[in-house]
């Protein structure tokens, strides 16, 4: 098997065990409807995810996108509750903000050869500090539109309800899967992520890729604020703070490198459903502290880089069977 | 597509690539001199230097990484510029580094059609770019799974792949850099048989290496560069080992020697022996003693195991065979923490990088291996620190402003003598300097030959590794002799001078036998 599956072949076994585990002890989580708010709940996670796989397979790190989509929440409840425009004209113009934001941080971390970690922690800052600028509280959306949306499902077999926003995220998946693996874009991304001299060497356009992959991250990001702007039916500039770690967590136990190169759009799916399925677990349970999710993806974080390391020095001691002549 | 006329008479074609009176400075020194370089089709041509020649730097100027400060560089007889590598690559240049410059992590057909891939309605076509890569490489006699990543493979594999690569997208010259540093023997005849067919389809290509059995395995003609100045572009049928050493080295058979007075000390005890020590694929087993009172000298060129020897010697590396004694007991070197505790000391060859501390003082970077060997409970005060800094900086001359100024600051010489005082505080038995007087102006450089004899004269035992040939016979009381990471030869007497250690780099084992030197 190629390695670089291996990862996602072991989340995918441990998500099917765990799984198999919860409906051992609670029958009733197998069901469509579970599977229903299994995917409505973490719309807006998997959405973000996609975005960050882009960028941790590239070799970068992007922790604005918990702030943007604090953001962007704020921008639309003003832009209808004060400004009356229609929620779609807000949901394009958060969008446009968003693209450009990370546009502007993809353009800071090529020219100015600024590491991403600083240029996305000054990103984090500046959303979070604008969104908390524009109000303190929670500013509800109560437009008729936002009723409409979030009454709309696709009835699934065995009674669950597969929501509009739950079905955006997985279509963000295929979407982000077909970018990923089918474009020259997607395997520009993996280029930087082996090697970025390597890969400029090579004709990769370094810079608008760069670009590229953080205006995409944002723009993922802004489309996540608008699900959670949907979910909550409110703005509110303290919404979804550390979920870039949660996101982090998602895409490194879907199976992809840290350091970059390797990655699976598909795994961080996997990666986000066994986040999902540890906090059904706990409601299910009704006595376990919600802080158990953390405990469990903490384990789970720390189980799959160590799996991660033990394949990749494994099989690159083995391909270099015999020895290097130090340079000298 | 192939021209016999062409092929034999590569000598006549004009020139595809050409550098002329190429110059490039960094700094205050010249790294390339007014240096004339011409390639043509259909040939092998091998570009050969000790470190500092000139060599990569030349390289980069014709690949389009560096700009030339002077001079010009022509393709087909017109002047050009390149911008950059992916520019010279646009105009038929490509390069195949020994670190493979392709991505481990994509598959082998990504590798070889990245940023040119055909695509239908925006997705990439995956199977026509494997069908491709599949019929590509099996041109050049390679049948693998090119769905495959590039990491899974052997460097040689992943050579031949960029080799592919850059004649697919380059086509007229294919500048090859030390692309059999790391293959075995049998890859490299794989690899040699791949630069031959190119070579029969008129691409041009430069070889640059240090194993002179490949250079005239494979090559139609050499340029030599010395100190970033050319000394001379011939073609290799008239030319035997012995002269293109000579030419590398910068020495005349007729040089003279310079030994002055230095007696052989054989008499004695050896302080430390080496007795059959190896690691396979590093170093072959040498044998050697060192006595108290002497420099051993050793001499080889590049990647002759010079260095290999020394880190062995250090502890830096471990022998997988063989035994080291230190006076009659038996010892192992497992780390140079152990070796520094027998009283060895080790400065190295790449100085910044693996010698002086930078953004530390001068007076850190002296106490830091005594320190060290003292334990971190009994630490040094800072005044005796400074007395012991002091007093090294003024034994070796160490021109500072002040003890407490970063080493980085300070020039090559004066860092090579805070390297060299540093090892001293130690009070060592037995020093290993590899290259100390490599790159440092000349009054640094005769101080430390001066204190390398001082040194010797003090009792200690001295194992020193240089290029200079004229230095190293001045100071040794033996020279060992290293060729393809083997110990080829042991000079005593006489036999210590420039003449015969070019001969016994360049030589195969017999002739060497038959110059007297014992091996």
């Amino acid at each position: 098997m190629n390695r670089s599956l291996r990862p996602l072949a072991a989340t995918a076994v441990i998500f099917a065990l765990a799984y198999a585990a919860s409906i051992f002890q609670f029958p009733g989580m197998f069901s469509t409807r579970v599977l229903g708010n299994f995917l409505t709940d973490n719309a807006f996670l998997g959405i973000t995810a996609v975005g960050m796989t882009f960028v941790i397979i590239s070799g970068g790190i992007d922790l604005s996108v918990g702030a943007i989509i604090g953001f962007t929440g704020v921008l639309i409840a003003v832009l209808i509750g004060w400004a009356g425009i229609h929620p779609l004209a807000a949901f394009a113009i958060a969008l446009v903000v968003a693209g450009a934001f990370g546009a502007a941080m993809g353009a800071a971390i090529h020219y100015l050869e600024v590491p991403p970690f600083i240029v996305t922690l000054a990103g984090m800052f500046l959303a979070r500090g604008a969104a908390s600028v524009i109000t303190q509280d929670s500013i509800p959306v109560t437009h008729e539109f936002y009723g409409k949306v979030t009454s709309t499902y696709w009835l699934m077999p065995g009674g669950g309800r597969l929501s509009l926003i739950g079905a955006l995220m997985i279509l963000v998946f295929i979407v982000g899967a077909l970018v990923a693996h089918r474009t020259r874009f997607g395997s520009n991304v993996y280029a930087l992520g082996g090697n970025a001299v390597s890969a400029a060497l090579m004709g990769v356009p370094v810079a608008r890729t760069t670009i590229l992959i953080y205006t995409l991250s944002a723009t993922l990001s802004g489309l996540a604020g608008i699900v959670f702007s949907l979910y909550t039916s409110a703005g509110y500039p303290l919404a979804a703070v550390g979920v870039e770690l949660d996101a982090i967590g998602a895409v490194v136990i879907g199976g992809t490198l840290l350091t970059g190169g390797y990655g699976f759009v598909a795994g961080t799916f996997i990666g986000v459903m066994l986040q999902g399925l540890v906090q059904t677990y706990i409601i299910f349970d009704g006595t376990l502290s919600s802080w158990w999710t953390k405990i469990v993806i903490g384990g789970l974080l720390f189980v799959f880089i160590v799996l991660q390391r033990l394949v990749f020095s494994a099989s690159s001691s083995r391909s270099k069977g015999f020895w290097k002549l130090k340079h000298e | 597509m192939v021209d016999t006329t062409m092929v034999q008479g590569a000598t006549d074609n004009p020139f595809v690539l050409e550098a002329r009176g190429v110059i490039k400075i960094f700094g205050q020194s010249r790294a390339l001199d007014g240096v004339n370089f011409g390639l043509r089709r259909g040939e092998v041509h091998a570009l050969l230097g000790e470190n500092g020649a000139g060599k990569s730097t030349l390289i980069k100027i014709l690949t389009g990484a560096y700009q030339p400060d002077g001079g010009e560089v022509l393709l087909d007889g017109e002047p050009v510029h390149f911008a950059d590598p992916l520019n010279a690559q646009a105009h038929g240049i490509g390069t195949v580094y020994q670190e493979v410059n392709l991505l481990p992590n994509r598959s082998v057909a990504e590798n070889l059609f990245l940023g040119r891939q055909p695509t239908r309605f925006g997705f990439v076509r995956k199977s026509l770019i494997e069908k491709n890569a599949r019929e590509l490489l099996s041109r050049y006699g390679l049948d693998i799974d090119v769905q495959a990543e590039l990491g899974t493979y052997s460097v040689a594999v992943q050579q031949i792949v960029a080799i592919a690569r850059a004649v697919e997208l380059s086509g007229k010259v294919l500048v090859l850099d030390e692309p059999t540093a790391s293959l075995d023997k049998y890859e490299v005849e794989k690899l040699f048989e791949v630069v031959t067919q190119l070579k029969q389809r008129g691409m041009a290509i430069v070889f640059i290496t240090h194993f002179l059995d490949q250079v005239f395995a494979i090559s139609d003609r050499v340029t030599i560069l010395r100190n970033g100045r050319l000394i001379g572009t011939e073609p290799l049928a008239g030319l035997t080992r012995t002269d293109v050493v000579r030419m590398m080295l910068g020495k005349d058979i007729t040089f003279a020697p310079a030994v002055t007075g230095i007696e052989e000390r054989a008499a004695g005890p050896a302080l430390v022996e080496f007795k059959d020590c190896g690691k396979a694929g590093k170093i072959h087993p040498f044998s050697l003693k060192v006595r108290r009172g002497e420099v051993v000298g050793v001499a080889g060129l590049l990647g002759s195991g010079r260095t290999e020897m020394a880190r062995l010697m250090f502890g830096a590396d471990q022998c997988d065979r063989g035994e080291i004694r230190i006076g009659d007991k038996p010892v192992s070197l497992g780390s140079p923490a152990q070796a520094i505790a027998h009283g060895f000391g080790f400065c190295p060859e790449d100085r910044k990088i693996e010698g002086i501390l930078g953004d530390l003082s001068v007076r850190e970077n002296i106490v830091i291996a005594l320190q060290g060997k003292l334990g971190w409970f009994k630490a040094l005060n800072r005044d005796e620190q400074m007395e012991i800094a002091g007093k090294f900086a003024e034994d070796l001359d160490i021109r500072a402003a002040s003890l407490d100024m970063p080493v980085k600051l300070l020039s090559g010489g004066n860092q090579q003598k805070v390297i060299l005082a540093r090892w001293l505080a130690t009070d060592p038995n037995f020093l290993i300097l590899d290259e100390p007087t490599r790159g440092i102006d000349v009054g640094a450089h005769a101080e430390i030959v001066r204190t390398i004899n001082r040194l010797r004269e003090e009792g200690l035992a001295l194992l020193v590794i240089s290029s200079e040939l004229d230095e190293i016979v001045a100071y040794s009381s033996r020279i060992v002799v290293m060729r393809d990471r083997e110990m080829v030869a042991e000079l005593t007497g006489d036999n210590i001078n420039p003449s015969v250690i070019v001969q016994a780099i360049a030589a195969q084992h017999e002739t060497v036998a038959a110059e007297g030197a014992s091996v």
